[in-house]
């Protein structure tokens, strides 16, 4: 059983919500990037997933393209995330990292090298943005061929048809994106949002994350109801940004961010809330 | 013109080309590379396409405002002073700077903006690199009573102030972009951002043959009246097309101009911008120079570093400065069936003043680039051979760059 699917079982049996947290990988810089993947792991994150920096991540907000310019400011590349993740595996041999990035770095370097060394270095799965499952067919089987799995988003307006199929390319879980709009947006309806999870989870037999505009624990509480993870990015990347210079402050604030967000999903969970 | 009633979009016989597919792939390029979000409304604005431009109710609209507020057909003028001056084949210019606003963007935007109000949408939003697409949206917005937001990147806005007001004085909201290099493709990017926020009652205006499906197609229908013409024309003085040339940014003007011929025997050459010259850093010439890769829903030729990252381009001409190109070109480099050429800034602006003072057409820096390609072709081309050049614009827009660089303030 791969790490993602091992992640969500053994949640599930302690009636626990998966917490996934995103970065960007390299920003402000690669070792920063370490000692915040090892920070979130410490403040309760289940699953990593790591931000390919991209010139024009044009399905990002204005928080994450900033953090992909300072990434990119450092030259940061391919090479370099599967350094930090490699890294990161000499402690950390349980949590699960997700690359999450853009489709042009991972042709430029080519499917076969990108898969090979991405999994050698220790990565689970990869989420290419602006890949949807139409275009996806050559890519899943390279990245199958090395044991990566394949995440896909599902938006509020994809028909039921439609996540049926996307769930045939997917592996390890499906993420819903949980607004009309792009990461860090601040307009994210609970209620709409409770009742699409319900849907998709019919439909489908991946474990299912919702992300994009989740910024608090009593929204996270709220939505962990639906969905089996949820996913915390933009909140995270804003500390990053306003704390750049004070690599201490950074981790502290993250812990502050993430620790009763945690808390909060598995006191929902331990006071037998969940149906 | 003999054939001004042919009003069928689809009205020519490709059958040897046939592209795109049915899910917008030109061989290897173009396709749908989105994030979730946009693909049911491209499904939605592909199936739409579809069925409107087999429907007369729509040609016909279309082709009113084409003739009455467009002032379509544009002439094909006989360049007689450039021709002789040259001593080489015969130039024609196919005057798509004497469309409304000034250049041949409005062909499309017209087209896209009924199609918005067929589908219901009631806001148009729309990219810009030198003002003419933002310019071309506003207008036809204004002339639909659609509301209206133009992205322009912060670099462009300088550039090109005077563009900037009249998008202004035409009812739209402009708005600057800040990230990235600042340029048309950050603007891009931000337009799709607000499509993926706005998608419900917004149609994304895109002013080039790029970006996802089923774009590349609309665009290049939109445009292809260009090259319909100009068959017609000839045709009226039974003159036959030895060569085509037109400048290729994202490529729009020089698939309406080619598409038509493609299945025929004329030459064509689109025209890259060399910038500082295609062996310095300094270009924007993708075709000429660039990788296969990803941007912007479409894959294509780019340029872009070792690690796959978008790099900066450069060009005299804002509406050039673009580092990816549309798919179809792509497609027809490998083809081989047009050959993509480049003019550096200085030989653009030589043509620039050239054609200003031999034919008194003074034509926007983009087109500049074609002319500067073509004057070099008609010496090596037989006399009594005919070029047909694209003049897709006109260049009252680049009087405050040009002066500048001259060292004269206006």
């Amino acid at each position: 059983m791969s790490r993602i699917s091992k992640k969500f079982e053994n949640l599930r049996s302690e009636s626990k919500t998966v917490l996934i947290s995103y970065i960007t990988a390299g920003d402000p810089s690669i070792s920063d990037s370490l000692s915040i993947m090892n920070t979130l792991v410490d403040s309760g994150t289940d699953i990593i997933e790591l931000g390919v920096p991209f010139s024009d991540p044009m399905a990002d907000g204005p928080t994450i393209q900033k953090a992909c310019e300072r990434a990119l400011k450092n030259n940061v590349s391919c090479s370099d995330i599967f350094n930090l993740v490699k890294n990161f595996r000499i402690k950390d041999d349980k949590t699960p990292v997700v690359l999450m990035g853009y489709l042009n770095p991972i042709e430029r370097m080519g499917y076969d090298l990108f898969a090979k060394s991405a999994s050698k270095a220790g990565v689970d799965a990869v989420l290419v943005v602006d890949l949807p499952h139409e275009e996806a067919e050559e890519v899943v089987a390279v990245f199958k061929s090395y044991n990566l799995e394949s995440i896909f988003l599902v938006a509020p307006n994809t028909k039921v048809d439609r996540i049926k199929k996307i769930s045939k390319y997917a592996s390890g879980f499906l993420y819903y994106v949980s607004l009309k709009g792009v990461t860090g947006a601040a307009s994210l309806d609970i209620e709409k949002t409770s009742k699409q999870l319900k849907i998709i989870k019919k439909e489908i037999n991946l474990p299912l994350a919702v992300g994009f505009g989740i910024k608090d624990a009593d929204t996270a509480k709220t939505l962990s109801k639906d969905a089996d993870g949820i996913v915390i990015g933009s909140a995270i990347v804003n500390i990053i940004e306003r704390e750049q210079n004070n690599k201490i402050k950074v981790n502290n604030d993250i812990i502050n961010l993430m620790r009763p967000i945690r808390l909060k999903l598995d006191d929902e969970l331990t006071a037998g809330n969940r149906s | 013109m003999k054939n001004s009633q042919n009003k069928n979009l689809n009205d020519f016989n490709l059958s040897s080309y046939g592209y795109p597919d049915k899910n917008g792939h030109y061989g290897i390029f173009g396709g749908t590379f989105v994030a979730e979000t946009l693909i049911e409304p491209l499904t939605d604005l592909r199936k739409t396409y579809h069925l409107l431009k087999k429907d007369p109710e729509f040609l016909k609209e279309l082709y009113d405002e084409y003739e009455n507020y467009v002032g379509r057909p544009t002439p094909l003028y006989f360049a007689e002073r450039l021709t002789k001056k040259i001593n080489g084949a015969n130039i024609f210019l196919k005057r798509e700077d004497l469309c409304h606003t000034g250049a041949h963007k409005i062909n499309n935007t017209i087209g896209q903006a009924i199609l918005a109000k067929k589908m219901g949408k009631t806001r148009i939003i729309a990219e810009t690199g030198a003002g003419q697409h933002g310019v071309a949206s506003a207008t036809v917005a204004a002339r639909l009573g659609m509301e209206c937001v133009v992205f322009m990147g912060e670099q462009d806005i300088y550039r090109q102030s005077q563009n900037v007001y009249r998008m202004k004085l035409l009812g739209a909201e402009v708005v600057p972009v800040t990230s990235g290099s600042k340029t048309l493709k950050d603007a891009l990017n931000e337009a799709l951002r607000d499509w993926v926020t706005n998608v419900d009652n917004t149609f994304y205006i895109i002013g080039t043959v790029a970006g996802p499906s089923p774009y590349p197609e609309l665009v290049r229908d939109f445009q292809a009246i260009i090259g319909r013409e100009v068959i017609d024309q000839m045709n009226d003085i039974d003159k036959k097309v030895d060569a085509l040339v037109a400048c290729v940014g994202g490529g729009s003007n020089a698939i309406g101009l080619f598409y038509p011929f493609i299945d025929g025997e004329s030459k064509m050459y689109g025209v890259e911008a060399a910038g500082d010259g295609l062996e310095t850093e300094k270009h924007s010439a993708p075709l000429n120079k660039g990788k296969v890769g990803v941007l912007h829903g479409n894959r294509t030729y780019l340029l872009e570093d070792e690690n796959g990252q978008i790099i900066e381009t450069h060009s005299i001409s804002a509406g050039l400065d673009y580092p990816g190109v549309g798919p179809e070109h792509a497609l027809l480099k490998d083809l081989g069936r047009v050959q993509y050429k480049s003019a550096t800034d200085e030989e653009a602006l030589e043509a620039f003043h050239e054609i200003s003072k031999v034919e008194g057409i003074i034509p926007a820096l983009e087109t500049s680039h074609a002319v500067a390609y073509a004057i070099k072709l008609a010496k090596l081309m037989k006399k009594g051979e005919n070029i047909v050049i694209n003049l897709s614009g006109r260049g009252d827009k680049d009087l405050n760059t040009v002066a500048k660089i001259e060292g004269i303030e206006i």
